[in-house]
C-alpha cells in the first residue's frame, strides 16, 4: 500500500475523511447519547391534543373525511386521538419537508441578534431529539420568521387562511399560496391541510411557557363536545 | 479569440477519448443549467410577489427551489465534470477508461438519477437535507453510479507509473470522497441520527459536497487546462502539493461552521472556525500559484477567452474564500446567518467559480469536439460578459441585502420590515439573473450555429451523433 503514491493517497484521504467524520459527527453523537430519541407518539402532549381536537371541532366534515369517526368509549377515544395526532404529525413533517417550508423558515432560536426577545427561549438540544428531527430542521434561510415557537401563537383558522392565501392576513408577504392543502376554500382543509396545521401547532408545544407573547384566546366554538372544556 | 487558443492538437491518443460522450455530457449539463435557472426565476419572482404561477402545485416555488440547487449540483456540475474527466483522464494517463460500455451506461444511469430526483422533488417526496433531498429510492442508484464512476476512471489512473501530476491527485481524491460523502449525507442523518447530531452530520455533508466533490474536480481541471492554454508549466509544483494536502486535511473538518450558535457543543464550533481560517491560508497558496503562472502572459486574459473565464473564476474564488474566513467567525454569523448574504455567497461559489470554469472549459473544448471554430467569437464574448457581470451584480446585491436583513432583525423591527427592505435587492437580483440567463441563451445559439457548420454534422447527419 505504502509503496505507491496512489496507495499513500488513498490511506491519507480515507484517514482525513474519517478524522473529520469522527470529530464533526461521532463526537456530538456520543455527547447526546443520553438524550433518547422520542417517537411521534411520545411527542403528543396536552397542548397539541388541544389543537388537534380543535381541528376536529372547527372542521368536522374535513376531519371525518380524513380520519373517520372517533370511538364513543372514553378510553378508546383517548387512544384513538393520540394515535391520530401522532400519525398526523408524521405526515405534517413530510409535507413541511416536501414543500421546502424549511428553506424559508428556520426552527432554531439563536442566543444572539435579539432572537430571544423576538421568539423567546433559545433552542436546546433536547428539543431536537425526536424522530421528526431526522434530519434536523434547523433551516437554512429565514425569508419568513422562525417557526420553532409558532405553535399556539395563532389559532388554527388563522393558520388555515394564511396557508390558503398568505397575503390576506399578512400584507406584502412573499410566501407562496398552498391551495392544494384545501378543498377549494380555507375552511375545508384536506388530509394534508390538517396535517400541516397539526405540525405547525406542534412546534413549541412542548415548552412550559406555551404559548408565548401573544395572549392566545381560543376562538369561540359551538360547544357540543364534553372534551372541549379544558383550557 | 486568437487562433492560438483554437490550434488543433493532433494528439496520438485521440482514439483513447470518447469525444461523443464528452459532447453528450456537456449538452446534458447545459440542459440542466437551464432547468435550474428557470427554478431560480420562479423563486425570485415569488419573492417580489409577482409569481404568475402562484397556487399551482407542480410549479410550487418551494419545490422548484430544491430543483434549482439539485439541478446545479447533480445535473450541471456533475455532468460537466464527467465530460471533463472523459477528456482529461485519458490524456494524462495515455490510457482509455476501464470500459467504454460502462461509460455509456454511467451516462444513462446518471441522467436517470437526476431526472428521477427532479421528479421526486416535484411530487413532494424530498428528504430534509440541503443537496440531500434526493428521494430515498434513488439514493442507492446514485451510490452505485458514483462507485462505477470511481472504478471507470481510477483504473487508468492507478496503472500509471512514475510521478503523478497534481490533477490526478485531485481526481483520485474526489472519486473516493464523493462516494463517501454521498453515503454519509443521504443515509446517516435520515435514518441513524436525529436532532443536533444530525445537524452536525448534515453540515458536514453539504460542506464536503462542495469541498470534496466539486472543489477537487474543479482545481484538478484548472491545473490541467491553464498550463496547456498558456503553454508553460505551472509556477510551482511544490506549492500545488501544499494546496492539495491542505485542502485534504483542513476542508473536511469544517462542517459544523454551517450551524454556529446551534446547540452543537461550542468547542466543536470553535474547531470548525479555526480550521476554516486555516484553509483560507492554503487557498491563498493555490491562487498565488496560478497567478504566478499567469505572470508574463497576462495578455492572454484579453486574447484567450477560456483563460479569461478561468481567471475570472479564480478571482471570484479568492473573494469567496475571503468572505468565508470572515463569515465563519461568530461575530459575522450573528449578523448574517439565515440572510441573503449566504445565498449570495453560494451563487458566487457555484456559478462564479465552478460555473465559470466549466463554461470556460466548454468554450475551449467545443471547437475541438465539433472540429469547427466557434461560429461567432463575438457571441462567445457576449456569453462571457453577460454571465460574469450578471453573477457579480447578483452576488454583490445579495450580500448587501443580507446585511440589511440582519440589521433589521437584530433591531427587532417587525418581520415585514425585513421583507420590505429586501424588495429593491430582490428586484436587482432578477435583472442580474436575466443577464446570466441571456448569456446562456447566447451560448446555445452560438453552439447551434457552430454545430451547423461542423464537419461532424455534415458527415453523420443520418446517424445523429449529437441530439441537439
Amino acid at each position: 500500500m505504502l509503496e505507491s503514491k496512489a496507495g499513500v493517497m488513498l490511506l491519507a484521504g480515507l484517514a482525513f475523511f474519517t478524522l473529520a467524520f469522527v470529530s464533526n459527527a461521532v463526537v456530538p453523537l456520543l455527547m447526546y447519547q443520553d438524550q433518547r430519541e422520542q417517537t411521534a407518539e411520545q411527542l403528543v402532549n396536552g397542548n397539541l391534543r388541544y389543537q388537534f381536537e380543535d381541528l376536529a371541532r372547527r372542521y368536522p366534515d374535513s376531519f371525518e373525511k380524513a380520519y373517520g369517526k372517533p370511538p364513543e368509549e372514553v378510553v378508546e377515544r383517548e387512544k384513538w386521538f393520540n394515535q391520530k395526532t401522532a400519525d398526523t404529525l408524521r405526515l405534517g413533517r413530510k409535507l413541511y419537508v416536501g414543500e421546502a417550508c424549511w428553506h424559508c423558515h428556520s426552527q432554531f432560536v439563536r442566543p444572539v441578534s435579539n432572537e430571544e426577545q423576538r421568539w423567546r427561549p433559545v433552542s436546546r438540544s433536547i428539543e431536537y431529539q425526536n424522530e421528526l428531527q431526522r434530519p434536523v430542521m434547523f433551516g437554512t434561510r429565514r425569508v419568513g420568521p422562525d417557526l420553532s415557537r409558532e405553535g399556539g401563537r395563532r389559532s388554527n383558522d388563522w393558520q388555515a387562511v394564511h396557508l390558503f392565501k398568505p397575503t390576506s392576513l399578512s400584507e406584502g408577504s412573499p410566501m407562496p399560496e398552498y391551495p392544494w392543502f384545501f378543498d377549494g376554500s380555507p375552511d375545508k382543509p384536506n388530509a394534508r391541510g390538517l396535517a400541516i396545521l397539526t405540525y405547525i401547532q406542534w412546534l413549541g408545544s412542548w415548552l412550559e411557557s406555551y404559548p408565548y407573547y401573544e395572549q392566545y384566546t381560543p376562538a369561540p366554538l359551538p360547544v357540543e363536545d364534553p372534551s372541549s372544556e379544558s383550557q | 479569440m486568437t487562433n492560438d487558443s483554437l490550434t488543433r492538437d493532433a494528439l496520438p491518443n485521440r482514439e483513447l477519448i470518447e469525444e461523443r460522450l464528452v459532447v453528450w455530457y456537456f449538452l446534458a449539463a447545459i440542459g440542466y443549467l437551464f432547468v435550474s435557472m428557470l427554478g431560480g426565476f420562479l423563486m425570485a419572482f415569488q419573492l417580489i410577489r409577482h409569481n404568475p404561477f402562484n397556487g399551482i402545485e407542480l410549479l410550487s416555488p418551494g419545490r422548484w427551489r430544491m430543483i434549482h440547487t439539485n439541478a446545479i449540483a447533480y445535473g450541471f456540475l456533475a455532468n460537466a465534470f464527467l465530460g471533463n474527466l472523459h477528456w482529461i483522464v485519458p490524456r494524462l494517463t495515455l490510457r482509455s477508461v476501464m470500459s467504454r460500455k460502462l461509460s455509456y451506461f454511467i451516462f444513462a444511469a446518471w441522467q436517470i438519477v437526476v431526472l428521477a430526483t427532479a421528479g421526486g422533488l416535484l411530487l413532494g417526496e424530498a428528504q430534509g437535507l440541503e443537496w440531500g433531498e434526493t428521494p430515498v429510492w434513488i439514493d442507492p442508484l446514485a451510490q452505485v453510479g458514483l462507485l462505477l464512476v470511481a472504478v471507470n476512471f481510477m483504473t487508468p489512473i492507478l496503472k500509471t507509473k512514475g510521478p503523478m501530476y497534481v490533477t490526478l491527485w485531485y481526481f483520485l481524491a474526489a472519486f473516493i470522497w464523493t462516494f463517501l460523502t454521498y453515503a454519509m449525507g443521504n443515509f446517516v442523518p435520515e435514518y441513524f441520527v436525529a436532532g443536533t447530531s444530525a445537524g452536525a452530520v448534515g453540515g458536514l455533508f453539504i460542506h464536503d459536497l462542495v469541498g470534496l466533490f466539486v472543489t477537487p474536480l474543479g482545481w484538478g481541471s484548472m491545473y490541467f487546462f491553464v498550463p496547456i492554454l498558456l503553454r508553460k508549466p505551472i509556477w510551482s509544483h511544490g506549492m500545488s502539493m501544499v494546496g492539495f494536502w491542505g485542502l485534504a486535511f483542513f476542508y473536511p473538518l469544517q462542517g459544523i461552521h454551517h450551524f454556529l450558535y446551534t446547540p452543537i457543543p461550542m468547542f466543536l464550533q470553535y474547531g470548525a472556525i479555526v480550521s476554516t481560517i486555516a484553509v483560507e491560508m492554503v487557498v491563498l497558496t493555490v491562487i498565488v500559484n496560478f497567478f504566478g503562472t499567469l505572470k508574463g502572459s497576462s495578455r492572454a486574459l484579453a486574447t484567450n477567452l477560456p483563460i479569461r473565464w478561468f481567471f475570472t473564476g479564480m478571482i471570484f474564488y479568492a473573494i469567496t474564500c475571503a468572505q468565508c474566513a470572515l463569515q465563519t467567525t461568530l461575530t459575522f454569523q450573528a449578523l448574517i446567518h439565515f440572510t441573503d448574504w449566504v445565498v449570495g455567497h453560494a451563487h458566487l461559489v457555484m456559478f462564479g467559480v465552478f460555473g465559470q470554469w466549466l463554461l470556460g472549459v466548454m468554450t475551449y473544448l467545443f471547437p475541438r469536439l465539433l472540429k469547427s471554430d466557434w461560429a461567432s467569437p463575438k457571441l462567445c464574448e457576449w456569453h462571457y460578459w453577460l454571465s460574469a457581470v450578471g453573477l457579480f451584480v447578483m452576488a454583490l446585491d445579495l450580500t448587501l441585502a443580507g446585511l440589511f436583513q440582519g440589521w433589521s432583525w437584530a433591531a427587532l423591527q417587525p418581520w415585514d420590515a425585513s421583507i420590505e427592505v429586501s424588495q429593491p435587492f430582490w428586484i436587482v437580483r432578477i435583472w442580474a439573473g436575466i443577464s446570466m440567463f441571456s448569456g446562456q441563451i447566447v451560448f446555445c445559439v452560438n453552439l447551434w450555429k457552430t454545430w451547423q457548420q461542423s464537419p461532424l454534422n455534415k458527415a453523420v447527419m443520418s446517424s445523429a451523433v449529437v441530439p441537439a
